[in-house]
């Protein structure tokens, strides 16, 4: 049946009321609705649209009519509608929608509005991002690409470029970066503070700085110059600027250079130019074994160290190697409970547990690994989940937890597991609340090994700050409310596996050596390089959420939606070509 | 005379700034296009089209201007005169002329004459029928032929009689600045336009001598109309861009129109060729008890209004329409017109909008731009019902499908010696 409303002197302008007729259609119980004013026209459109009735007479021009088609006379149903019709019309008499981020899709547009942006950021995909990055470059842009599957002859040329332009070209793969206290891409939040790190590892990066921030300090730039910067190829051309950058930084006090071991032919030239500097340098080559520092060139063991390191040095301190002794729990394990089965999402983080369990169980070095692991030796286990072998059409684990899932089932399934260690990487990027997820997980898995009479010792870590866009504190409780053991440091809560397995590892102790000589001046960086240290404004090419971390630290973003030209379409694109540069008689 | 593409982009766009439309008069349409007066003439919108492809909407309002045209007495009759090809349809476009939704213009009806002073051409287009059965969406009842007969015969002649006591007609690009101030569009809302319009003329008008009983009834008729000034403004953007195309260098688009069935454009480089592609169907808000279901295909020359920079491409300057973009406000306006500009070259300083922070309008779309980044203009329109002679049964925005401007772009390279 067709149910009339006729609201009295109530004037609505049309578009207010086709969307509101919109959303009446949507009630459930509301066959058709129809939301008008009561003038002659509207109620011949009443008519064609079969919705008239003789009520409607009775509308004037300045009154609202509302006729819905209804089963019955549902008096609920009418109240509900009438309901509805105040609250749209409360709520769009609010106005004010979202603003929204300006975004462009042409580098014409991106340019324009980004004069001052002194930064291009690249998430795009990797067969596009060597030309993009070479446009960014010609315009006179530092880039950041977060992009991988780029090619090492066009990082190599692209590289040079960038040095030759006395430009800084971050990446390809490059996953972590703070600029000017402004965090970029897959980046905690971090105290702005004194200390800079250059480091060719994300999530390297990530524990280095929360851990600085942990115990009381701050960063001024965090560099990432991508994973195979040292490689010979390469020749360390970012992290060489980097570090020039860094030394020339006012702000800067300390340095600290993260890094896999470099390519020989590498290697000397990077030492001779740390040693050069005039600031005291912090050194972490994951896989190497630091036996003595020299003087203002510190060699850290691991990740933890090299915060702690840095932090002693920005408060001017002597250098202590705090090897913090860990207590043993003294777990009863069932016979044949011997193995560390460790599930990361954090690769650096999966690589450092690996060269502490092999220096500590003395396993062998030489053998690689088999695919999807950075570890495989009798019982025990390391493996990176970010890994390309377990994201092949699936994100990644810091933002999917299904694969850690999985796999933690599997861990404790294999009766020899003692120990599981994970990671909880928080920060801009990364999962809103990866505790949670995890946690319903290890309880399942600790109860259902218990049900079988093992005990199962789960250990984490969050690599993250109280300032991160997760609540640190809520995945702490989280975490522990599950039964796992919370350590301040991947490295803490190696050692700690390996203590409760009865393998306590401790550092060397290293001795401060007089520095050697470098005989190299210091390289004076690029007035564009200097322009990186105070710059705010970034031109953000693909992915939303970097765009949203950087306004949300004050930074200026101009999101750059970027597609590939005329679609991807060949014939097109050579067309534009030759047409942008034909000339006419 | 032009070294590169963008050197005659930039004269293009500098003809369509230096453009200035001057509505002269209102006469019979076959006055001014001889076309109309070789046997059984219609004209229609968009690129060419036979009568059989023409969508219902279409094919009525070919039937409402023969029985106008009293080609027949009756409907068999004059759709027998049609689907046999008696009747020669020719595009607007090809004779100077654009035409809102079917575009069905013969040759009694009255048309206004917009010249662009600054290159001495001419443009024609019909008058607004106002709202409800018209002959625009099709309908061609008894009421809309009356209205058609009484538009030739009061509307015209008292309109014509009052522009010619200006001096040298009425100059539009005036008015256009002054209604884009007070938030039109002009080309889903005119009604500052409209009425600044009738400002203008209604002087004029009560002081003609004689049309004692007319001028009441063409007052009244403007006052009525809230989108008179549409057709004056599709009349004004038509003669401006006739002069910006003689310049036959670049890749400016110099036309957007539809017929229902395909949609065509022109860019400067490639003359009067058309390049056209299957057109889309226009989303956006209907009436009670339509849905898009009911909603006609795309039609109409009165893209010549985004051509030049208004319309969809100037959705910020009307905020009180804004909403047809989609369910979004201000903002989405906002963010429609800024995407904009990605495909356009530069922005005309003669219309500033104040909701743009008084920058121009848009101003030169390049069909290169446009095959690059994908986005594609924006183009405000009445949405027809499917049916003959229902008439308007919503208002929304459509784009053209990106076919026309690769189309276009491709057959340019190729002019110049691309080799594929």
């Amino acid at each position: 049946m067709l149910h009339t409303i006729i609201q009295k002197n109530s004037y609505q302008d049309s578009i207010v009321l086709m969307l509101l007729t919109n959303r009446l259609n949507t009630l459930a119980g509301v066959t058709k609705a129809s939301v008008m004013m009561g003038t002659p026209a509207n109620k011949d459109i009443f008519k064609t649209g079969g919705l008239y009735t003789s009520e409607l007479e009775e509308a004037s021009s300045n009154d609202m009519a509302i006729v819905l088609q209804i089963d019955g006379k549902d008096e609920q149903l009418i109240q509900d509608v009438l309901n509805t019709i105040d609250e749209f019309l409360a709520e769009q008499s609010k106005g004010g929608n979202d603003k929204g981020t300006e975004t462009v899709k042409t580098w014409d547009k991106a340019l324009e509005l980004g004069e001052d942006a002194h930064v291009a950021i690249f998430s795009i995909p990797g067969t596009h991002a060597a030309l993009e990055i070479e446009h960014a470059l010609n315009e006179g842009k530092h880039v950041f690409c977060f992009s991988d599957n780029v090619a090492l002859k066009d990082e190599v040329r692209l590289k040079q470029m960038a040095h030759e332009k006395g430009l800084l070209l971050m990446g390809p793969d490059c996953g972590t970066g703070i600029i000017n206290g402004i965090p970029v891409a897959f980046t905690n939040a971090v105290r702005k503070g004194s200390i800079g790190v250059v480091g060719a590892s994300g999530t390297g990066i990530q524990e280095v700085t929360t851990l600085i921030h942990k115990l009381g300090g701050g960063v001024t730039n965090a560099i990432g110059t991508g994973g195979r910067d040292l490689k010979a190829e390469v020749g360390g051309i970012t992290l060489k600027d980097s570090v020039a950058t860094l030394e020339n930084d006012p702000d800067t006090k300390v340095i600290v250079v993260i890094s896999k071991p470099p390519a020989p032919s590498v290697r000397d030239e990077v030492l001779d130019l740390l040693r050069s500097s005039s600031k005291p340098v912090v050194t972490i080559f994951l896989g190497e074994e630091p036996t003595d520092h020299e003087e203002n060139l510190y060699r850290a063991y691991t990740l933890e160290e090299a915060a702690e390191i840095a932090v002693q040095l920005m408060h001017g301190k002597e250098v202590v190697e705090k090897n913090t002794s860990l207590e043993d729990p003294c777990y009863q394990f069932a016979a044949g409970q011997t193995g560390i089965k460790g599930l990361y999402s954090g690769g650096t983080l999966a690589y450092e547990a690996a060269m502490l369990m092999k220096r500590s169980l003395g396993l062998k070095d030489e053998k690689e690994a088999e695919a999807g692991f950075i570890l495989k030796d009798g019982v025990h286990e390391i493996i990176d989940l970010g890994d390309d072998i377990y994201t092949q059409g699936k994100p990644h684990p810091m933002i999917d937890p299904s694969k850690r899932q999985e796999m933690l089932a599997q861990a404790a399934d294999d009766p020899t597991t003692a120990v599981i260690l994970l990671d909880d990487v928080l920060g801009y990027g990364s999962h809103e609340n990866m505790a949670k997820e995890l946690a319903p997980t290890i309880k399942e898995i600790k109860e259902k090994a218990a049900s079988a009479g093992r005990e199962l010792v789960v250990i984490a870590t969050i690599v993250g700050t109280d300032e991160d866009p997760q609540n640190m504190a809520e995945q702490k409780k989280i975490l522990t409310e599950a039964g796992t053991i919370l350590c301040n440091s991947n490295a803490q809560a190696v050692k700690l596996a390996l203590i409760i397995l009865g393998h306590p590892l401790t550092l060397p102790e290293r001795k401060v050596l007089p520095k050697k000589s470098s005989g190299k001046a210091t390289v004076i960086p690029s007035k564009e390089m200097m322009r990186l240290l105070t710059n705010d404004a970034f031109i953000n090419i693909g992915l939303r959420s970097f765009s949203d971390a950087i306004t949300s630290h004050n930074g200026k973003a101009i999101q750059f939606d970027w597609q590939p030209v005329a679609g991807g379409n060949v014939t097109l694109q050579k067309a534009l070509q030759f047409l942008n540069k034909a000339e006419l008689n | 005379m032009y070294k590169t593409i963008d050197e005659a982009n930039q004269a293009v766009a500098a003809k369509i700034v230096a453009g200035s439309p001057f509505l002269l008069d209102v006469v019979p349409a076959k006055s001014v296009i001889t076309e109309l007066n070789e046997g059984k003439v219609l004209l229609h919108a968009g690129p060419p089209i036979r009568y059989d492809q023409m969508i219902d909407p279409i094919q009525g309002a070919c039937v409402g201007a023969a029985l106008f045209e009293g080609w027949g007495k009756t409907e068999e009759e004059v759709r027998q005169q049609l689907t046999s090809g008696e009747v020669k349809l020719i595009p607007c476009h090809h004779v100077d002329a654009v035409g809102p939704m079917g575009g069905i213009t013969s040759a009694n009806m009255a048309v206004l004459v917009v010249e662009n002073k600054t290159d001495g051409n001419r443009a024609y287009c019909t008058m607004n029928e106002g709202i409800g059965a018209v002959l625009r969406f099709g309908a061609y009842s008894a009421e809309v032929v009356d209205r058609l007969h009484w538009m030739k015969n009061t509307l015209g002649p008292v309109l014509s009689a009052a522009l010619k006591t200006m001096e040298n007609g009425l100059n539009v690009n005036v008015l256009v600045a002054k209604a884009i101030s007070m938030g039109d569009e002009f080309h889903q809302r005119n009604i500052a336009a409209s009425l600044a319009f009738l400002k203008e003329v209604a002087p004029a008008i009560v002081s003609l001598e004689g049309f004692e009983k007319e001028k009441q009834e063409v007052i009244q008729f403007l006052a009525d109309t809230d989108q008179f000034f549409l057709n004056i403004m599709m009349a004004s953007a038509k003669a401006v861009m006739d002069g910006a195309r003689k310049i036959q260098e670049g890749t400016i688009v110099t036309a957007m129109c539809r017929n229902g069935h395909e949609f065509g454009i022109r860019i400067a480089g490639m003359g009067d060729e058309w390049f056209t592609g299957p057109v889309n169907t226009p989303k956006g808000l209907y009436f009670s008890g339509f849905s898009e279901a009911d909603a006609s295909p795309d039609m109409g020359d009165s893209a010549i209004t985004e051509t030049f920079g208004v319309g969809g491409m100037a959705m910020i300057a009307a905020p009180a329409v804004t909403r047809f973009v989609g369910s979004g406000g201000f903002y989405d306006a906002l963010n429609t017109s800024n995407e904009m500009t990605e495909i356009c070259i530069d922005s005309n300083p003669n219309f500033p909008v104040p909701t743009w922070d008084f920058k121009g309008i848009c101003l030169g779309i390049d069909a290169r731009k446009v095959v690059e980044t994908g986005i594609l203009p924006v183009i405000n329109t009445g949405i027809a019902n499917k049916k003959a002679g229902l008439g308007q049964i919503g208002a929304g925005t459509v784009t053209p499908p990106i076919d026309c401007f690769e189309k276009a772009v491709l057959a340019y390279a190729k002019k110049l010696g691309f080799n594929e």
